[in-house]
């Protein structure tokens, strides 16, 4: 298992080519071919990005930069748009109509969050985990590969590796190896939110966002998460919104702290959890509201 | 204390009502197939009917009506799943869908006369196609449509938006996220929509006898030809259901045994409806078992 973590991502050889369609995304993939991500390069960035529900502005002029293979924590008070922000960054608030985002989204530094952007190559690199698991209504077999036959793998073979791959990747394989072909709604909670994070996994992205991915789970489920995603740093950037102050300390690298729609710190972890800059932080932090 | 009064009174109303409702539903089932059970026969199910003489039986219509139903779900499913799917993933509230959804309501409490009337007038006059299967399976599909719309958009709504979540950010286009990932989960409300359309279709008399005729030609069961006049797989030709033929047989036929063939058609109408319910649900069982890996 750790075989497959360790070992640098392969470029997947079957993905179907829609970047053709834009010029300067085509560039983008070049540069990260030709120019292995060095330690610290910015995997995905904001700048001044606003959200708006309507006329509820949800999210205020965040500039913010995520770096490659670390763990960046999204913290602060229920409503205060960390979700709305996460999910801005695969683009999945254009679904909901009344959403608007203005300001810009760096995908290796090109602009992703443009109109004419292929939203579904986006969101291909770019995968999702929700608070409550969502598995589909499918075999356990088919959640993991539906995905990867949308994007152009037919063959039985492919798609079989791909799905142990994916199950062993999301420490899961073991518990499900004998019952792939039965229904993933029969699983157990935790159990289906890593095959979720399988699901993602299969579609081989470069950064996964994950919505308080434990929040719906027991301790034990919890600590499979945590160690989990302290395996897939070394091949993904994760970004992780949670309320659990100490799983917040505990697996990430760098947190930001939002308020009311607004980034109020950015730092190392350390730094916010023991000497915050503002007094907000401070507060949050140490329990004393939200 | 009266609360408790109140609700033991409520609760010995509603058991009033489900027991009516059962009795009414036995009674009536009971009063058909006793009257109609003895009269069934292989003779009678296969043989052409008489205009004058005794002994007729109800061959042609009970595959008229079976080939009408065939032909009027072939429409009526794929235009009324559309229109759910339509309904439910693309209308943005507005104008445009107010209209829409006004124009099925007002479709779905036609009567069916008038739905025979428009019939006559569009299938069988201004196409000139005169009477035929095709322009009755139209009929009935113009009379069903809505109930197939409504049925469709309630099952593909009550399907989680986590669904289509999930998919999309997988970067799984729209249509592909329907056709994989939400249809399979409505498949069992559609299909149930699916089944009382056709008990409808399979029991609808007024809007056929003006669109579809009274009268089957002779037909010969081994031309198989689709285009040959004589074949019954034609669907331009004209052809009487089975209700139909009970209206006709108790209106204005001239057989001595009116009553013994009407009750015989009766109960195989009843009979056909059942048999189509039990199937319907059983395809659909395996198929939602292929796409979901349910056990229902
Ligand atoms: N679909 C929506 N339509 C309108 N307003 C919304 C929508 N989703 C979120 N909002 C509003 O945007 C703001 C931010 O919501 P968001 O869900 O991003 O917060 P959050 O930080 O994730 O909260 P929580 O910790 O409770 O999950 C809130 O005021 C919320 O009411
Ligand atoms: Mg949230």
């Amino acid at each position: 298992m750790t075989d497959s973590l360790t070992s640098a991502p392969p470029r997947p050889v079957w993905v179907v080519d829609r970047w053709s369609e834009t010029r300067a995304l085509e560039e983008a993939e070049d540069r990260a071919v030709s120019q292995p991500a060095a330690e610290g390069a910015v995997a995905i960035e904001t700048r001044s990005l606003n959200v708006y529900y309507g006329d509820v502005h949800a999210i205020k002029d965040v500039s913010l930069k995520f770096y490659r293979h670390e763990i960046t924590a999204l913290i602060g008070p229920s409503g205060c748009g960390k979700s709305t922000y996460l999910r801005s960054l695969n683009r999945m608030n254009d679904t909901i109509p009344t959403a608007r985002t203005t300001g810009q989204i760096l995908l290796d530094g090109v602009d992703v969050g443009r109109p004419d952007v292929d939203v579904w190559a986006l969101r291909k690199r770019v995968g999702m985990v929700w608070q409550r698991p969502n598995p589909f209504n499918k075999s356990i077999y088919e959640n993991v590969a539906f995905a990867p036959r949308f994007h152009g793998v037919r063959k039985k073979k492919d798609l079989d590796e791909i799905v142990e791959r994916s199950l062993r990747a999301a420490a899961l394989w073991d518990e499900v190896k004998d019952r792939l072909h039965e229904s993933a709604l029969g699983l157990s909670g935790g159990q289906q939110q890593r095959l979720v994070i399988a699901r993602a996994l299969a579609v081989e992205p470069e950064i996964l966002l994950l919505d308080e991915p434990a929040s719906s789970l027991d301790p034990v489920s919890t600590a499979k998460i945590e160690e989990l995603l302290f395996e897939l740093k070394k091949r993904y950037t994760i970004i992780i919104v949670t309320h659990n102050m100490q799983q917040a300390a505990r697996i990430s690298d760098r947190t930001a702290f939002f308020l009311n729609g607004e980034l109020i710190e950015y730092a190392d972890t350390k730094t916010i959890f023991t000497r915050p800059s503002r007094k907000e932080t401070e507060d949050y932090v140490s329990g004393r509201f939200g | 204390m009266t609360a408790k009064i109140v609700d033991r009174v409520m609760t010995a109303v509603f058991y009033l009502i489900a027991a009516l409702l059962v009795v009414l539903l036995v009674g009536l089932l009971g009063y058909i197939l006793a009257r109609g059970l003895p009269k069934l026969s292989w003779t009678f199910l296969t043989s052409p009917p008489q205009s004058l003489s005794a002994g007729s039986g109800i061959g042609p219509q009970l595959f008229n009506s079976i080939y009408m139903l065939f032909l009027t779900m072939l429409f009526t499913v794929p235009i009324g799943v559309g229109g759910g799917i339509y309904l439910a993933e693309y209308a943005r509230p507005g104008r445009l869908t107010d209209t829409i959804r006004a124009a099925i309501e007002v479709l779905s409490s036609l009567p069916s006369i008038v739905v025979g009337l428009f019939g006559l007038i569009v299938f069988v006059y201004y196409t000139g196609w005169g009477y035929t299967l095709m322009g009755g399976a139209l009929a009935l599909m113009l009379f069903n449509l809505p109930l197939m719309v409504r049925t469709s958009e309630e099952a593909i709504r009550a399907v989680p938006h986590e669904q289509r979540e999930a998919s999309l950010a997988l970067g799984v286009s729209r249509w592909r996220t329907i056709t994989d990932v939400v249809l399979p989960s409505a498949l069992p409300g559609i299909v149930t929509g699916a089944i009382l359309t056709a008990g409808r279709a399979f029991g609808e008399a007024a809007a056929l006898i003006f669109t579809a005729g009274m009268s089957t030609p002779r037909l010969d069961f081994h031309d198989w030809n689709p285009l040959s006049p004589t074949s019954p797989f034609n669907p331009f030709r004209p052809g009487e259901t089975l209700a139909v033929n009970i209206w006709k047989v108790n209106s204005e036929g001239l057989i001595p045994d009116a009553k013994e063939v009407s009750a015989g058609a009766s109960a195989v109408l009843v009979i056909a409806v059942l048999l189509f319910n039990l199937m319907a649900r059983f395809l659909a069982r395996v198929f939602y078992r292929r796409m979901t890996a349910a056990k229902l």
